[in-house]
This record gives C-alpha cells, sequence and structure tokens, in this order.
C-alpha cells in the first residue's frame, strides 16, 4: 500500500517508506488490541448488562472499572505507539528528526 | 427555572471573552497568506496543537451535555465519553499519518490528491458542509442554553451573542487565532475541571445538601404500604392543613395514578404519584409540575411562575435519598470511597410525563425516581438505553449503531481533520494526537465525577439537563460558577469558529476552487473564506434557535453518525486498498451521507421530537443509522470501484506518464 501514498505535493517529508510501513503496521497491531477491548465493553453492555454490576473491586463495580480500563488503556496504546515510532527506520542515512 | 443574574458571574465572563477575542486580533495581524488563514502555515508546535484537539473536540456537548447526562441518568452518559474517547483510537493509529501525508487544506484534498477529480471535491466538499453544520446546530443551542442562567438573556441572545463574536474571530484571524483560542481553552477546562472535582470529593457526600447554605426542598416519599396504611396516610395528610385529595383520572390522567392536593392556606397545589412495586406494596411519592395555559400563562405548583411574592419556581432537585449506614453526611471522601459510598446509596433521580388537557393546558410533571446507587452506576437508566435490559434485539442493534457510530465518527470530522494540517509533519502530528487523547481521556475520567457529583448536589434544574455542570458550580461558589460557565461558553466559541472555518475551507477549495474552477489569487482566497465564514456563521445563527428545545448529546449523536458515514469509508479504502477510483470514493460518500440522513429523518426520535408523529409510526426500525449506513458506504465503494477499475488503469498510465 506505500505506493498509495505518493500523492503529497509540497509538504516537507523526511520519512522514508520502510518507517511508513514500520508505523502503518504498529497502528494497525495497536487498534487491534484496542477494537477487541472496546469491541468486549460494548458487547458486554448491550447482551449482559447485568454482569457489569455483578461484581465489584475494592467496593468499584464492573461497569466504571471496565470503562476507567478503556480510558486508561487509549492513552497508554498512544504512549507505547508514539514510543514505538519515536525513531526512523535507519534504512535512510540519518536519525536527526524527533 | 428562572435564574437571576450575578455581578461577578457578568464580569468574569466578559473577561474572558475579552482575552479570547485579544488573542484572536493579536495573532491575526500576523497571518495573511491563505495558508495561513487555513492552516496557520503548518507552524503550531505539536503540545500546543494537541491541547487543541482537546479544545476543539471538548466541546459543549462534551462538557454540558455528557456532565449532564450523567447527572441524570448516571452511568450512561459515561458511556459517551468512552465512545468519544475511543474515536481517537482510530484517528491516531489508522486515520492521523497518512492522512497528514496527503493533503494540504481540508479533507478533500487528502481524498482528491491521488485523483484530482472534480466530483470527488464537491462530494467531499458537500459532506463536509453537511457534518460541520449538523455539528454546528447543538453547539449554537449550548449557547443559549449557557447564557440564560448567567446573564438572563433569553436564548436567541446567546446564540445571537455567540455567532457574532464567533464570525469575528474567523474574519479576523483564521486558524492561528483559533488554534491558540482552542489551547487557551482546552487547558481551562482540564485544569477547571479538576478543581472542580477535587471539590466534589472534599465536600463528600451527604443526605441534605446545601447550597448558599439553604437546604433544597426536600420531597417525601412514603410507603412501603397495604391498602389500609395507604388511605391512612391519605387521611392523615388532609387532616393537618384542611387540604383536599383528589384521585385524577379524568382524559389524560387516567390511570396514570396522580393524586391531587389543594392545599387553600399556602394557595398551593402537589400532584402526588401514587404506585405499586412488585411486592404488591404502595408507595406515594411528592411530585413538582409546570402548567402552560391555552393562554400562555405559566403555573408551578398551583402558584403563579415567577420569583416574587406568591409566586412559585420549580425547585432544584438531586440528591441522595439513603446513604450506607444511615449517616447523614460522608466527609471528605477519595476515589473509591466516593464510587463505593455512591454504590451502596440510594439516590433520587428524575423523570418527567407531560400530560395534555382538553382545555388545552399542558402539564409537566417531574416526579422522583427512587434508584438503588449500583443501578445508578451501571448502564440502562436513560431512555435511550434502557433497551439494552430488555430483550429486543433491535434496541439492542440501536445501541451497538450508536457505540459504532461514536467509534468511526471522530476520525470523518472536518473540524478535526484540519487540525492535522496545523503542524509541520507526520511525527507532530503523531504527538499531538498523543497529546490530545491524554487531555481528552482525563478528562472524560473527570466528566463521571461532576455528573455524580451534580447528581447529588441538590442543585440540578428539573428542566434542563445540560446545565448541570454550571449548577454543580454553582453549588460550590458563585465565582467556580462564572468562570466554568465561561469557559463552557468560550468552549462553544472554539468549536463553533473551528468548524466555520473547515466549512469556509470547503467551499473556498472545494466548490469554488476546485469544482468551479474559478481562479483566485491569496488574497482573493482569503477574502472569499471570510465571506462564507460569515455566511455559515448566520446559517448556524438561525438554525441554532430554530432548534433551541433539542438535547445537545442528542444532536452531535446525529452528526457523529453522518460523518461516519459519509466520510470514514473513503478515507480508510482510500488509504488501504488499491483498487479504490475516483468514482467509488464519490458514490460512496454521496450513499453513505444521504442513507444516514435519510434514516435519521425517518427514525422514531425524529418522528416524536421533530415532527410531532407517533414514533411507533417511524420507517426504520431502530434510531441510530450507523451500523447500517457505515457498512453500506463501504460495500458502495468496493462495488463501485471494481466496476470502475478502467479508470484507475487510465489515471495509473496517466500519471506514470
Amino acid at each position: 500500500m506505500a505506493d498509495l501514498l505518493h500523492g503529497s505535493n509540497d509538504s516537507d517529508q523526511s520519512e522514508n517508506q520502510e518507517t511508513v510501513k514500520r508505523n502503518t503496521r504498529y497502528g494497525l497491531i495497536l487498534f487491534t488490541v484496542y477494537l477487541c477491548l472496546y469491541g468486549g465493553f460494548v458487547f458486554m453492555n448491550a447482551f449482559a448488562p447485568e454482569k457489569m454490576e455483578s461484581f465489584s473491586i475494592a467496593g468499584v463495580n464492573f461497569a466504571i472499572i471496565y470503562g476507567f480500563i478503556l480510558i486508561i488503556s487509549a492513552f497508554i496504546l498512544a504512549l507505547i505507539y508514539g514510543w514505538l515510532c519515536r525513531l526512523d527506520v535507519p534504512a535512510s542515512k540519518s536519525e536527526d528528526s524527533k | 427555572m428562572i435564574y437571576e443574574p450575578s455581578l461577578i458571574a457578568v464580569f468574569i465572563f466578559g473577561a474572558i471573552v475579552a482575552v479570547t477575542l485579544g488573542i484572536s486580533f493579536w495573532f491575526g495581524a500576523k497571518a495573511k497568506s491563505s495558508s495561513g488563514f487555513f492552516a496557520a502555515g503548518g507552524n503550531i508546535h505539536w503540545f500546543v496543537n494537541g491541547i487543541a484537539f482537546a479544545g476543539d473536540y471538548l466541546s459543549a456537548a462534551s462538557f454540558l451535555g455528557i456532565c449532564g447526562m450523567i447527572a441524570f441518568y448516571g452511568y450512561d452518559g459515561f458511556l459517551y465519553s468512552i465512545g468519544y474517547l475511543a474515536g481517537w483510537i482510530v484517528a491516531l493509529f489508522v486515520i492521523a499519518e497518512p492522512l497528514k501525508r496527503l493533503g494540504r487544506f481540508t479533507f478533500a484534498d487528502a481524498l482528491d490528491s491521488k485523483f484530482q477529480s472534480r466530483s470527488i471535491k464537491l462530494a467531499a466538499a458537500i459532506s463536509t458542509l453537511a457534518v460541520s453544520i449538523f455539528y454546528l446546530i447543538p453547539q449554537m443551542v449550548g449557547a443559549g442554553v449557557l447564557i440564560t442562567p448567567l446573564l438572563g438573556f433569553p436564548h436567541y441572545v446567546g446564540v445571537l451573542m455567540v455567532g457574532t463574536v464567533v464570525i469575528l474571530i474567523v474574519v479576523t484571524a483564521g486558524m492561528v487565532s483559533t488554534t491558540y483560542v482552542q489551547f487557551l481553552k482546552g487547558s481551562l477546562l482540564v485544569i477547571f475541571s479538576t478543581l472542580l472535582t477535587f471539590l466534589i470529593l472534599q465536600r463528600g457526600l451527604s443526605t441534605s445538601p446545601k447550597n448558599d447554605g439553604v437546604e433544597s426542598h426536600q420531597f417525601q416519599v412514603a410507603g412501603p404500604f397495604d391498602d389500609n396504611q395507604l388511605k391512612e396516610w391519605k387521611a392523615n395528610l388532609t387532616a393537618d392543613d384542611k387540604s383536599t385529595l383528589t384521585s385524577m383520572t379524568e382524559g389524560a390522567w387516567e390511570n396514570k395514578g396522580y393524586q391531587k392536593q389543594d392545599i387553600p392556606e399556602t394557595k398551593t397545589v402537589i400532584y402526588w404519584q401514587e404506585y405499586q412495586i412488585e411486592t404488591g406494596e404502595f408507595f406515594i411519592a411528592e411530585t413538582q409540575y409546570k402548567k402552560t395555559n391555552a393562554d400562555g400563562s405559566v403555573f408551578v405548583n398551583g402558584k403563579p411562575h415567577g420569583l416574587g411574592e406568591g409566586e412559585a419556581d420549580l425547585y432544584s432537585v438531586g440528591r441522595i435519598s439513603k446513604l450506607p449506614n444511615d449517616e447523614k453526611e460522608t466527609g471528605p471522601l477519595g476515589i473509591t470511597g466516593f464510587f463505593k459510598t455512591l454504590q451502596e446509596s440510594k439516590v433520587n433521580l428524575w423523570g418527567s410525563e407531560t400530560i395534555k388537557d382538553s382545555d388545552g393546558s399542558k402539564t409537566v410533571i417531574y416526579f422522583p425516581k427512587p434508584t438503588a446507587g449500583n443501578k445508578v452506576l451501571s448502564p440502562g437508566n436513560h431512555p435511550k438505553f434502557a433497551g439494552i435490559r430488555g430483550d429486543k434485539f433491535y434496541d439492542k442493534l440501536n445501541f451497538l449503531s450508536l457505540m459504532l457510530a461514536l467509534f468511526c465518527g471522530t476520525a470523518s470530522l472536518p473540524h478535526i481533520l484540519i487540525r492535522y494540517y496545523t503542524v509541520k509533519d507526520q511525527a507532530s502530528a503523531r504527538k499531538s494526537t498523543i497529546v490530545g487523547i491524554g487531555a481528552i481521556g482525563y478528562f472524560y475520567i473527570l466528566t463521571l465525577f461532576m455528573g455524580l457529583g451534580a447528581m447529588t448536589s441538590g442543585a440540578m434544574d428539573v428542566t434542563n439537563s445540560n446545565m448541570a455542570a454550571p449548577l454543580l458550580a454553582k453549588s460550590i461558589s458563585e465565582w467556580l460558577f462564572a468562570i466554568i460557565s465561561a469557559i463552557a461558553f468560550t468552549t462553544v466559541l472554539g468549536t463553533v469558529s473551528g468548524l466555520i472555518i473547515a466549512s469556509s475551507g470547503a467551499i473556498v477549495h472545494d466548490l469554488m476552487g476546485s469544482f468551479f474552477k474559478i481562479n483566485m489569487n491569496d488574497y482573493m482566497k482569503v477574502r472569499v473564506a471570510k465571506i462564507a465564514s460569515v455566511a455559515v456563521g448566520v446559517i448556524a445563527i438561525v438554525l441554532g434557535i430554530l432548534f433551541k428545545d433539542f438535547n445537545v448529546n442528542y444532536l452531535v449523536g446525529w452528526a457523529f453518525s453522518v460523518a461516519a458515514s459519509a466520510n470514514l469509508p473513503s478515507l480508510i479504502m482510500l488509504l488501504f486498498w488499491k483498487k479504490t477510483t475516483k468514482y467509488g470514493i464519490t458514490a460512496a460518500i454521496f450513499v453513505g451521507m444521504i442513507s444516514s440522513l435519510a434514516w435519521i429523518l425517518l427514525s422514531s426520535d425524529t418522528y416524536k421530537g421533530v415532527y410531532g408523529l407517533n414514533p411507533a409510526d417511524a420507517i426504520v426500525p431502530f434510531s441510530q443509522p450507523g451500523i447500517v449506513t457505515i457498512p453500506l458506504g463501504f460495500i458502495t465503494l468496493i462495488i463501485v470501484s471494481l466496476l470502475t477499475q478502467n479508470s484507475l488503469k487510465k489515471q495509473v498510465t496517466h500519471e506514470t506518464a
């Protein structure tokens, strides 16, 4: 799909194709992880809402805990992505971009 | 409820709006080129842009609507928070970087970068306009809602004010100033929401919340009774104050279980709601009402509506009816302690019922719904979500459809997409999205505390859930109320200006520049964009006044559905499927947009809310279109693309030549 991404006309890109491919792959993997978390949440709410209140951890019910997990994990996954993509793939000569 | 404007509130409010405008003029003096107007010259620092993402995204609907929904229905409002945030994952992991590589100014530029097709420009421009205007309506309605209690003006004045200020901001400076306005507002929102949450936890929970040192009206609920006890209780009720109790059985009141108590001494009327629970026992609960007669006169609880002598206004509501171990007050609570206590308490949520009499009068009765804390903190209390606790398949599908639209909608919103063009490269786009997700996620966690704090504050306006967050602040301090209201108002300003820029960009670049091929120099482009901004602003003002009575979050749900259906299939397929053709993209945008709009217009929610028709007659089986129209967009794109593969070959040979 990298050959699809040739359309930009005058933006100041320094990325090479390897970096683009790698970032896309990481993005899709992390996206799938989150999709499973979110999907699980939505389907549980739709088909087993009573399960969401059936038990508590430290007095806080599962509905709240799962909600917080979704929000916090979104941020953590975003940080992981940022960390994985922090450097360009060394196929290009330099790693000067931050 | 009737609100009296406070001087401090007006002053602080004016100061914040003035600072916002000042910033806009300051930066406006610096930006002259069209790239400066639309994309801030690609020069915004990623951190500023990230917080500005939060500023753009945390609109009136997020701040006012979600807090209000949580305050009135508990956990269900939080479902929106979760869905709105989840959408950012799609934006960051799938859309952000490829999109940044593709285009320069608008969503249409990006879609079109491969094909240079006029039809794509046209389709993308129309969908940008449609989504922006849909998204503008709730923002404008939110503005009117805010201005009423703050300054005591009628709704339309609020809408006019926002409209005018925003047009000024946009016309003077464009994207640079809106970015800084958004940055400022995003920061303020997060900081003051944190403060508010801290104060809620410090205050703890109480069965008799006080505002300005005065405890709000304590509504009585009596029971459980058997038949005889109920009769005895009623006899006692009327014995004390020589009042009379009448069973309401005539006309529209039939079978609703209301008992009307006339108290001549205080000229008060109270409707008692009698109901039987599963065990066969009876309860009887005090309600409050607002009656509008055919001649337009309004009465509340038997007296003329007003704040003067002999007049009455609706009581503020929202309190815990029973704390664990029958405590009266908990004192300061920790984060888990707050949820734990609430979960073991009993809370009075509020419902309402409208009864139309044959004499043309309309009575709205507001009644308490004692609800177990554990229920409040789990899904299914809001009428729109109640279906998930039933066993009707369509109700569950409706819920899935909404959650899908929220998930897919974020990455398809034009005013969010253009923010990717304000930073210099993909790495900055990525970093600002991460900052944005952090700020937005953190804020959404706070919404749960603010909403639940409002629910138990005793300060809620039973007629208007959108006011929950500002009223919660008012129950803590007048200053905080003024600041929170001003932030909410700038929230509206910021979001509206972003949307207007997105719309004017679509008009100038995509419609006039690319579709009609009108040649314009840079100066002309900015000129035309400013005229377009004024036009879109005026349309937004008019719609904001017309849609006054709509729930803001509800309208935003529509905008997300339309955005996701029209834009997402094209964006995703363009990035990930080589065989996508320009015809496929054009068809998918039109089909997604038209089908989702049509679905909304034919749904039971619209039948009830807009046309005043019987919702059971609606043509489509459930209200949220996403689960049908998003796949429909993908299917259309795939089929049309496969049918038009020839055009793609030509395109490729042309490009390589």
